[in-house]
């Protein structure tokens, strides 16, 4: 046994070196075999898919993806998506941005039942809000008789396809935003007002800098979410090949119609747009906890 | 309205829901002078601060700024330079952005913002932190930024709120005469508010003492430390022995001792004694003397070249007295020495049910 530096042998009740070492070497089997069984998980769930799509959308060889890429349906279909996720964008920035200033710097009656219900859509599936989506504006729906007399087709239609997917992305500008706000405090702005700014010079001058990677944060959240989404917005389409089709809902339809090939590519296209926004939101939320952090 | 006084405050009321914070307040702050509004937390002060800078709206009264009522008028509107107690610096700006922050949201031309940019840094000395962000500088260097922003737009007055609050106690010291020496070369004129007696009585040319949303006395500096005119003012300046006693013929008795100054007391009634610490004196028990009022010795603690003494009255009350070491005599914990409080000032006792300092 080695000489270490410790409290005075005095009755010999620990466990003796050999009987420690052999504890240690059972602790750090039982460590490596934890980390061991993540990795296997985290391989078989995470990566096999990926690895699987990559395989398959690599079948036919490359020129069969160049083609199914080009081809009008799945053009049409990414558009249809860009669009989408832009105009979602829009909407939720600017007013994700706004509310979550107003749940943090103001003190008004209902402002608790408004914060939990920023994130219903979370917890609602998709599917509910394209039928909700149906019943509003479908035939019969409140809203249908308004929008059909001035010539608007809501449902089944690019409408309420922005319509459920801007409903399902309010909560991540929102929540990304709120604690950055609420760390920043409101001397910065005090101080900026006292210094003759205006309110808006106030927003782009000191507040947006401050707030900028938690508002990225949810903008990166908003776009992988509303790109990838397919219940709500599925529901509301109707499905309509080459109109109302998106990337995601061309996906279903290829393997239905066993174009498999064609949905391996789409699909693999999908996850590898996924995959930039998960690094721009890995960066972003670094960003965020250095803002929040001050 | 009379001219020098550069800040004027009437009957300024701050209700929040239904807790007055700031109750019916009158004070003016002169030209050219620092005044300093002074009390413990929760006294007021800095909401009348923000209320003057506009960042809150008062319930009542009026304010002027240089003769200008801007009771109604905008926080940009009112040309106030305001230092934040933890300095609130734009944290992605640099140094020099942050002192052109109110030159540029005013629109001036960048060669006049790089001037005065320049000149301002030398005046707080970071000249070489120019192009430093805030968070990679001390304490007392972001409060100095902070301080030469506040004056770049070259502020009517400068409003200062806890301006060393959030400092240590060194870098406060060195800070506080490093800004009387400002004062007296700009000459602005200064409002600031603390919760630091010595700050205040240092600082400021007046000291308003405010507490639970009232002012209890104005006054010079000399004036608050020498002739506190309410109880709370003597209890609060020179964190002096309180001595509980009652009202006879036109003194406060403490057991044996009578002290003096109470005549405008009701006869028989609970009474309050102030003593500082410093104002008690001792002496060689002397069973000559016709008032020989004695005490005995509890602690003796030496601090250098003062002593503090721990004393035990005949009641069973304490006092702490202080007196330079050289001066000690024979005190061992035990004995007995006479003890002169004729310094002490004496005030109603506090009224029942009133809440703890």
């Amino acid at each position: 046994m080695s000489v270490v530096l410790g409290p005075p042998r005095l009755v010999d009740v620990t466990p003796g070196g050999e009987e420690m070492r052999r504890r240690g070497r059972r602790r750090a089997l039982v460590r490596s075999a934890i980390v061991a069984v993540c990795l296997l998980y985290l391989t078989v769930v995470l990566l096999g898919p990926l690895v699987g799509i990559f395989l398959s959308a690599f079948r036919e060889g490359l020129p069969k993806i160049g083609e199914t890429l080009t081809s009008p349906d799945v053009r049409h279909a990414f558009f249809l998506t860009f669009e989408i996720t832009i105009v979602t964008l829009l909407v939720t920035t600017t007013f994700g941005a706004v509310t979550a200033w107003v749940l943090v710097r103001h003190r008004f009656v209902g402002r608790r039942i408004l914060n939990a219900l920023v994130e219903l859509p979370l917890a609602m599936s998709p599917v509910t809000v394209g039928l909700a989506c149906v019943l509003l504006f479908g035939r019969g729906g409140w809203f249908e008789p308004w929008f059909t007399a001035r010539g608007i087709q809501v449902i089944f239609a690019l409408p309420s396809m922005i319509l459920v997917t801007i409903f399902i992305c309010i909560p991540f500008v929102i929540r990304s935003v709120a604690p950055v706000l609420d760390e920043l405090g409101t001397e910065e702005e005090d101080a900026a007002r006292t210094l003759g700014a205006s309110t808006l010079q106030t927003l782009f001058r000191v507040i947006l800098p401050n707030i900028r990677w938690g508002l990225f944060y949810g903008i990166a959240l908003t776009t992988a979410r509303s790109i990838g989404e397919i219940g709500a917005v599925l529901i509301v389409s109707g499905m309509l090949k080459g109109q109302t089709e998106t990337a995601t809902i061309y996906v279903l339809t290829a393997f239905e119609e066993r174009m498999d090939a064609e949905g391996y590519i789409v699909a693999l296209t999908l996850a590898a747009i996924s995959i930039v926004m998960l690094l721009v939101i890995e960066i972003s939320k670094r960003r965020k906890i250095k803002e929040v952090m001050g | 309205m009379t001219t020098n006084a550069a800040i004027r405050v009437q009957n300024l009321t701050k209700r929040f829901g239904s807790f007055v914070a700031v109750d019916d307040i009158s004070f003016d702050a002169a030209e050219g002078k620092i005044t300093a509004l002074l009390g413990p937390s929760g006294s007021g002060k800095s909401t009348v601060l923000r209320m003057i800078a506009g960042l809150e709206t008062p319930t009542n009264g009026r304010i002027w700024i240089e003769d200008d009522e801007t009771t109604f008028k905008s926080v940009q509107e009112r040309r106030v330079g305001f230092v934040f107690q933890h300095y609130a610096l734009f944290r992605h700006m640099t140094v020099a952005q942050n002192v052109a922050f109110g030159l540029a949201v005013r629109k001036q031309s960048k060669a006049d913002q790089a001037r005065r940019v320049d000149e301002l840094l030398d005046l707080v000395q970071l000249s070489p932190f120019a192009d430093r962000f805030p968070d990679q500088l001390s304490g007392g260097q972001r409060q100095r930024v902070a301080l030469a922003r506040a004056l770049a737009p070259r502020p009517q007055v400068l409003l200062l709120d806890e301006p060393f609050g959030a400092l240590d106690a060194r870098v406060r010291q060195d800070l506080r005469h490093w800004l009387d020496g400002l004062h007296r070369e700009l000459g602005v004129t200064s409002l600031f508010v603390t919760h630091d007696q010595d700050e205040a009585l240092e600082l400021a040319h007046e000291v308003v003492v405010m507490h639970e949303g009232r002012i209890e006395q104005m006054g010079s500096p000399t004036q608050i430390y020498n002739e506190p005119q309410t109880a709370f003012v003597a209890g609060f300046i020179g964190s002096p022995n309180v001595l509980q006693g009652r009202v006879a013929a036109g003194h406060v008795l403490v057991g044996a001792h009578r002290l003096p100054g109470a005549d405008h007391l009701e006869e028989g009634a609970a009474a309050r004694a102030f003593v500082r610490p410093h104002d008690v004196r001792l002496a060689e028990p002397d069973p000559e003397a016709a008032a020989a009022v004695e005490a005995r010795v509890d602690r003796v603690s030496t601090l250098g070249w003062l002593s503090r003494v721990m004393l035990r009255l005949d009641d069973g009350q304490t006092i702490v007295a202080e007196i330079p070491s050289d001066e000690l005599i024979d005190l061992t914990e035990g004995t007995t020495v006479a003890v002169d409080l004729r310094r002490a000032k004496a005030f109603e006792a506090e009224p029942v049910g009133a809440p703890a300092e």
